[in-house]
């Protein structure tokens, strides 16, 4: 057995055997052609040019359509590329002036040019390579060079192993059949991973190199939900994994029938019960799952998916297809939270020595305003057809805030001067994620509609932990007790100044942490769709009375710790279905 | 018999610096000339019409690349690309 950590990038666990995917790249061995054949080889790439062309068209409709126009976008680049006039000059030379096979040519042209882009010092032409690689190996698969795509052939259930999974080849993954995958590299912000958990696919990346020590067909286990994949597991942990998973399907079962039913304690109090989503598409199992609204609507990928700086009208597609879908719920619409280190199309800024405590979210945003009026106009256009609301990440100082409302009164004198159909009047807040934010947060009532606590900022800032950093990722605890009297003093003042308050964030997703969350008075949450049936069989199994009492003796503690173990024992107590695994 | 070559220093002045939309750009303006316009960075060339190749070339903003066009339009040939690179690509503000 052996047990290899990575990164996780979507959830869930999956069991089934290793489909390896060799993914060093084609070696096509050097190959000639009688001067004879020279006009049927170059009509055999021109045509397996066409048929990669028709293809990404129809990957970049069909994952538009599953996963929205951004997403879809991520193939034009590779569309751009085939249709480089330069590159197929150059395919032709060596077709008819030195008389290599299609396949040859291909093969050395691409690899060529996708190691030359790989080494250029450019995260953003890293990924160029990327896509050279992934063109390179569909011409090859059109040329009958390379044996036919497994991904292709599949007839029972797979665990797909692989260097790397272009985009590409994940959203054409024959779900039926791939249960789950696991990469060497990649990180939790590539396009592989948002597309796997757009598809709600177990996924572990960037584990480091394993494909050597694999065979093909070897048992695995891929848990999305610890970020780990074990290879040829023992019959205990078969076992365990599997009862886990059996729990856990009866659960979901069962809890699917709470569907219908109000997010409601026992004692007859309604908590609001939201979603996060990043995805139009997402909204569907929002709905499915009974999500009072998008508590969430992460607007980065937006950003991210294209080379090109998202136009008013990307903006407004989507936002409208999110609105439009929540049929009157609340959508609350997040503006841009990046950092300048993490902008795919532009490089916004020099890069920076601490990007956390740098040109990030607003920041970046109120020091590129036009990117953000962009956003700002959509957001209002957006609004005309439901209940839409405007929220501001990481603000810090009142000033912050009183230049990005400034804005958007600026924007809505725009938007009427055009004569354009929009909304002035939504409700504009901010998220509670920086410790000044909590210090000042009775002056911010004053001034904003709405605040939701952002949790995991809200322990990295008041903490001063960088959570990716392994040497200090023990101090990243949401259930740290600062963290918790500064949420407590974020809901206190907002229920006092009548201001509502929600909480978005891993906490609220965690049904131990959700009974100390009611206990401190918080009445709306907002969790990932898939999070949402166990969070509302807490809410349905408990009083506040209960919570209040737990609030009470957790604000006592002292460690994170002592204050999770507490909680998952009255979890235990109260809700003793949820506490599996 | 030998064909006219012009040469000239152009500097990258758009913000994204020779990434895929500007490189797309320019190979297909290159296209429209019987020339060969090449670029030049350090000591790597790239040929203007061939898109992948103007990539690597890995050019941020504020890199002087040298631009040489040789053949029947060379003239031509070498204004127009200067000027698309003098223009940013047509990325710069119009402010």
């Amino acid at each position: 057995m052996l047990e290899l950590q990575g990164i996780p990038v979507s959830p869930g666990v999956a069991i089934g055997p290793a489909l390896v995917l060799d993914d060093e790249g084609y070696r096509i061995p050097r190959c000639l052609i009688p001067a004879a054949d020279i006009s049927v080889e170059w009509g055999r790439l021109l045509s397996a040019f066409g048929k990669v062309a028709k293809q990404l068209e129809v990957n970049r409709k069909q994952t538009a359509e599953r996963l929205g126009e951004e997403a879809g976008r991520i193939f034009s680049a590779q569309q751009q590329m085939l249709s480089d006039p330069g590159l197929l000059a150059e395919l032709e030379g060596r077709v008819h002036q030195q008389q290599q096979s299609a396949a040859y040519a291909v093969s050395r042209v691409l690899h060529r040019y996708a190691e030359a882009l790989g080494k250029l010092n450019s995260p953003f032409l890293a990924e160029r390579a990327e896509d050279v690689l992934d063109i390179e190996k569909q011409l090859l698969h059109r040329l009958g060079a390379v044996t036919s795509d497994p991904l292709s052939n599949l007839d029972e259930p797979v665990i797909l192993l692989a260097r790397n999974l272009t985009p590409s080849e994940t959203a054409n993954l024959d779900r039926h059949y791939v249960r789950g995958f696991c990469t060497e590299i990649g990180g939790p912000g590539g396009h592989t991973a948002i597309v796997a958990k757009g598809l709600e696919l177990p996924a572990v990346v960037g584990i480091g190199q394993f494909l050597d020590r694999i065979g093909q067909g070897s048992q695995v286990i891929v848990d999305g939900d610890r970020g780990c994949m074990i290879v040829d597991p023992d019959q205990a942990t078969i076992d365990r994994y599997e009862e886990r998973a059996q729990i856990r399907q009866k659960l979901t079962l069962r809890l699917a029938e709470l569907r219908d039913l109000p997010a409601e304690t026992v004692d007859g109090q309604r908590v609001t019960l939201s979603a996060n989503i990043e995805f139009p598409h997402e909204v569907d199992a929002c709905l499915q799952r009974g999500a009072d609204g998008i508590g969430l609507y992460r607007t980065e990928f937006l950003y991210l998916s294209s080379d090109e700086e998202p136009s008013e009208e990307d903006h407004y597609q989507a936002y409208t297809e999110v609105v439009g879908a929540m049929q009157g719920r609340p959508v609350v619409i997040r503006t841009l939270d990046l950092g300048a280190d993490k902008m795919g199309h532009t490089s916004l800024h020099e890069p920076e020595n601490n990007p956390f405590l740098g040109l990030r979210s607003i920041r970046l945003s109120l020091k590129n305003q036009d990117l953000f009026r962009t956003q700002i106009r959509a957001v209002l256009r957006a609004a005309v057809h439901g209940d839409v609301r405007m929220m501001f990440p990481l603000i810090s100082t009142l000033q912050e805030l009183r230049t990005a409302r400034m804005l958007v009164n600026i924007v809505i004198d725009d938007l009427r001067e055009e004569g354009a159909d929009f909304r002035s009047d939504i409700p504009i807040g901010m998220m509670v994620e920086v410790p000044a934010a909590v210090i000042m947060i009775d002056r911010f009532a004053e001034e904003v509609d709405f605040f939701s606590i952002g949790t995991n900022d809200l322990v990295q800032y008041t903490l001063a932990v960088d959570r990716s950093n392994e040497s200090v990722a023990e101090l990243y605890q949401s259930s740290d007790p600062a963290v918790l009297r500064l949420i407590k003093q974020t809901v206190d003042v907002s229920n006092k100044t009548n201001t509502p308050v929600g909480i978005c964030g891993e906490m609220s997703s965690n049904p131990a942490r959700v009974l100390l969350l009611l206990g401190l008075g918080v009445r709306s949450v907002s969790v990932p769709p898939l999070a949402i049936p166990r969070i509302k069989k807490v809410i349905r199994s408990v009083t506040i009375a209960d919570c209040e009492e737990i609030a009470c003796r957790v604000m006592q503690l002292e460690s994170a710790r002592e204050v999770d173990l507490y909680l998952l024992d009255r979890l235990g107590d109260l809700v003793p279905e949820l506490v599996v695994q | 018999m030998s064909n006219p070559t012009c040469q000239q220093i152009v500097v990258v002045k758009n913000e994204k610096g020779l990434h895929l939309r500007p490189a797309e750009l320019l190979a297909r303006l290159a296209m429209q000339f019987e020339s060969t316009v090449m670029v030049t960075k350090d000591d790597q060339s790239a040929d203007c019409k061939n898109m992948l190749s103007v990539l690597t070339l890995g050019a941020v903003q504020g890199t002087p690349l040298g631009l040489s066009a040789e053949g029947s339009d060379a003239v031509e040939a070498l204004a127009a690309v200067a000027e698309l690179f003098d223009q940013g690509f047509h990325e710069l503000d119009s402010e």
